[in-house]
């Protein structure tokens, strides 16, 4: 595809559609909804983190005034019981503690609360299993007996499901070349994607089967399919609503309420509401996972890298998952490497079940990659940037995973980084500075849109993709860019599964890439359809006509003295032309573009307290082409604040039985606007060629970097490292008590 | 013929076969070629990620594959 010029609305930095209902509180979101006649619904959850279930009596919450129905695991149909279904309401084991065992519908939240108590389990416990190490040891307790690593029944049953390895060159060989070589293990903990917005649906079923359920989402389609999935439905049986979204970060593109609303409507007859507290939010929807990570680079004298292993073990919680896969295969992809070595494993623990969190499984092994080249460079004495660029990947370069690059922007992001003026400039006294590469990879997949064309030439984009960081104004920009009319007159919508053509979910920084380009090509249907009609309302050709500046002409040297026609003239007469202008498109977007970063940050510690204080953060990062740049800044900055947050405290707590004792924000700290410096952006823009505007997903790499470039703050300021996160005030305290 | 590259997990699928060149001019008949040789791995395939000459695709159903082309199976990525 052509790389665009002399853009007009591309890179102007408009209100967001959206924002007016969102700032005066009108936007619903998840819990927002009600309907006539609805009871709420309450979920019992298992005291234990391990434990068989033996029974479960529902009957004498079911005689109690006021409740119309209760469920557990055995009502959910056996043909979906995958461990989707199982997550939801747990079968004859409950696999950590906080999994749904029953749930309740009942007149008030109150009264279902009260109905929770009424449920007689029979438990027998069960050792839990709540580390790494404690999985992998010999003679583990199981936490599924039926589980083997990759399915090979030769070998006993494993509490690691999955291994997998990449390998290049001779990693021996590589080691006997270098200088230096560093080793290191890190852990990195649970954390959570901390969203303002708890989980929340409502869910209806008529007399024919048919079932509406609104519910804060990531993708309605995906809601659609699995809920249709776990109770044994036809997914045109199910119609997903999405409402607004308080915050996702690839928390919100799986299921635990929607199919157990469903069911519950179904035996009362009514609507049936759900929202889950902040307390449930942490302790039974997806985290991401705990790792242990081992880290092996040698290099020369000159910066040269000659080897590098990693053997990473992600925790899966209690269903395997881990995203341990594109921890592997970006652990080294910043880096051109002749040899190389990468084991991974999928491990499950008596914890809850790991969902998508930003830039899935990448912040936790580049962590530890990151932090070993920061001892790399001070061990040969080598800016940290320079033994990067040494080193960086580039076009042409063979990725760790196989395939070479295409044209990607790790060495522009890295010389703009070396010449910035925050990383020129002097750090002060008692200040230490870290730098870290971040990666991520990026996908397509399907999208749909309808641009739309009132009679006075107003545009409407109806799209499927749940807007989670101002994407509806990036459609609305790339749809002003394409058609020529101005912004002011472009409005975009979310629709619902019967609304809307088919989206994957929002996730993977998919969105202005891949449902942006579906976008940009139901315009360009539209402006087809415009030639033909002008060409119509003129007597000429088709192929005599031009779209320029939102205006049909007549091609030059095509004799016709005409005037233009603006779309909204078009659109004004379109009853005498053929009919309403309705533009359409459906696409598998294929090349969405890798993208890389550079962050620097300057911190401060207390010694007396342990506290780290971060001065400065600056990113720099290859969007491709920004769109909307604000919004743009607004991910990268969003992404470092949360990294910075997982770098700095947040992290489970778990106690012996395995249960979280800080599952609220008030213990489990995210950062807050005044823990935070301005996060400065740079944006460096190598644009993508599979799209129009060059565009590449901009979401998720900002999280890679942070974790490991505080660390390595920490470490300069320090003069010796802590391997393992949260840096919080407890681990930096005794650290330093420990080193005095 | 099109350099053709599994990873770690498939290899229980293809006897332990790392690498192949392979006659193919596009990824439908390179699947069939490949389900030719180790019977119900299509199956499999479908639920890879590949990347084609350094282009990564989730499904790649429609894609050509030139003479001297590098393919690359791989896990399918998600994201958050």
């Amino acid at each position: 595809m052509a790389e665009a010029v002399d853009l007009k609305a591309i890179g102007t930095r408009p209100i967001r559609p959206d924002g007016v209902d969102k700032v005066t509180g009108r936007a619903n979101f998840g819990a927002d909804m009600t309907l006539p006649g609805m009871v709420h619904a309450k979920v019992l959850r298992s005291p234990y983190a391990h434990a068989r279930i033996k029974n479960v009596d529902l009957s004498k919450a079911l005689e109690m005034d006021g409740v119309f129905a209760a469920i557990c695991g055995r009502d959910l149909p056996e043909e979906g019981a995958n461990d989707l279904s199982i997550n939801i309401l747990a079968r004859d084991k409950a696999l950590y503690h906080g999994h749904a065992v029953a749930a309740v519908a009942a007149r008030t939240p109150a009264l279902a609360e009260q109905a929770l108590d009424l449920i007689e389990v029979d438990y027998e416990e069960l050792h839990p299993v709540l580390s790494i190490d404690d999985a992998i040891a010999d003679g583990a307790t199981l936490v599924n007996e039926n589980m083997y690593t990759n399915g090979d029944r030769s070998q006993p049953p494993s509490n690691v499901a999955a291994k997998q390895k990449f390998e290049r060159g001779d990693v021996e060989k590589g080691f006997a070349e270098a200088d230096v070589v560093v080793e290191e293990s890190y852990r990195v903990p649970t954390a959570h994607q901390g969203y303002i917005e708890p989980h929340a649906c409502i869910a209806t079923i008529n007399e024919a089967g048919r079932a509406t359920v609104w519910c804060c989402t990531q993708g309605q389609f995906d809601v659609r399919s699995m809920t249709a999935g776990v109770l044994n439905k036809k997914v045109s049986d199910i119609k997903v609503i999405p409402s607004e979204i308080g915050g996702g970060f690839g928390g919100k593109t799986t299921i635990y309420l929607e199919p157990v609303a469903v069911k519950l409507s179904e035996i009362s007859g009514r609507p049936v509401k759900m929202v889950m507290n902040r307390e449930e939010v942490f302790r039974a929807t997806g985290p991401t996972s705990a790792t242990l990570c081992r880290i092996k680079v040698g290099a020369k004298n000159d910066g040269t890298i000659t080897a590098a292993t990693a053997w990473l073990a992600y925790e899966a919680g209690a269903f395997p998952g881990a995203p341990v896969g594109p921890g592997c295969m970006s652990v080294l992809a910043p880096y051109n490497l002749e040899n190389l070595l990468i084991e991974g494993l999928d491990v499950v623990v008596n914890k809850p079940k790991v969902a998508a969190y930003r830039a899935p499984g990448a912040p936790q092994s580049m962590h530890a990659m990151e932090c070993t080249i920061d001892e790399v460079a001070r061990k040969i004495g080598m800016d940290p940037i320079d033994l990067r660029l040494k080193n960086a990947a580039d076009e042409g370069t063979v990725a760790p995973y196989g395939p070479r690059f295409p044209a990607i922007g790790l060495v522009e992001c890295l010389k703009a980084a070396r010449e910035h003026p925050n990383y020129l400039s002097e750090k002060g006294e008692g200040v230490g500075r870290g730098v870290a590469v971040g990666f991520w990879f990026n996908i397509g997949m399907q999208s749909s849109a309808e641009v739309r064309i009132a009679e006075n030439g107003a545009v409407t984009i109806m799209e499927g993709s749940p807007d989670i960081g101002g994407s509806r104004a990036s459609m609305c920009l790339m749809a002003a860019e394409t058609l020529g009319v101005s912004y002011e007159t472009i409005n975009a919508h979310v629709g619902d599964t019967e609304a809307t053509g088919f989206c994957n979910v929002t996730g993977g920084s998919r969105t202005t890439f891949a449902t942006g380009l579906a976008v940009v090509q139901a315009c360009e249907d539209i402006i087809a359809q415009c030639k033909e009609r002008a060409a119509l309302t003129w007597d000429l050709d088709v192929d005599q006509v031009d779209w320029e500046d939102g205006k049909a002409v007549p091609k030059p040297g095509v004799n016709a003295d005409v005037q233009p026609l603006s779309l909204a003239d078009i659109a004004r007469s379109a009853g005498r032309t053929g009919g309403p202008l309705l533009g359409r498109a459906s696409l598998n977007a294929q090349g969405p573009g890798a993208s890389f970063s550079v962050n620097w940050t300057d911190v401060t510690l207390d010694r007396d307290t342990g506290k780290v204080d971060v001065l400065a953060f600056t990113a720099v990062q290859d969007a491709g082409r920004a769109i909307h740049p604000a919004y743009v800044e607004g991910q990268m900055q969003g992404g470092a604040v949360q990294g910075l947050g997982w770098a700095l405290n947040e992290e489970y707590i778990y106690d012996q039985k395995g249960v979280m004792e800080n599952a609220g924000f008030l213990d489990y700290r995210v950062p807050v606007a005044s823990d935070m410096p301005m996060i400065e952006c740079q944006i460096v823009e190598v644009p993508n060629p599979s799209h129009p505007y060059g565009v590449r997903g901009v979401g998720e790499t900002p999280i890679v970097a942070p974790l490991a470039a505080t660390s390595n703050a920490v470490r300069d300021v320090l003069g010796y490292r802590i391997n393992d996160l949260p840096l919080s005030p407890p681990r930096v305290l005794a650290s330093l008590d420990e080193s005095n | 013929m099109a350099k053709v590259v599994f990873p770690d997990h498939l290899l229980t699928h293809t006897n332990g076969e790392r690498e192949l060149n392979i006659e193919c001019n596009s990824f439908r008949s390179l699947v069939r070629a490949l389900d030719a040789k180790w019977p119900g791995i299509e199956d499999v395939l479908s639920k890879t990620a590949v990347a084609i000459d350094g282009q990564i695709y989730q499904d790649a159903w429609l894609e050509r594959i030139g003479p001297n082309s590098e393919v690359f199976f791989m896990q399918r990525i998600e994201g958050g």
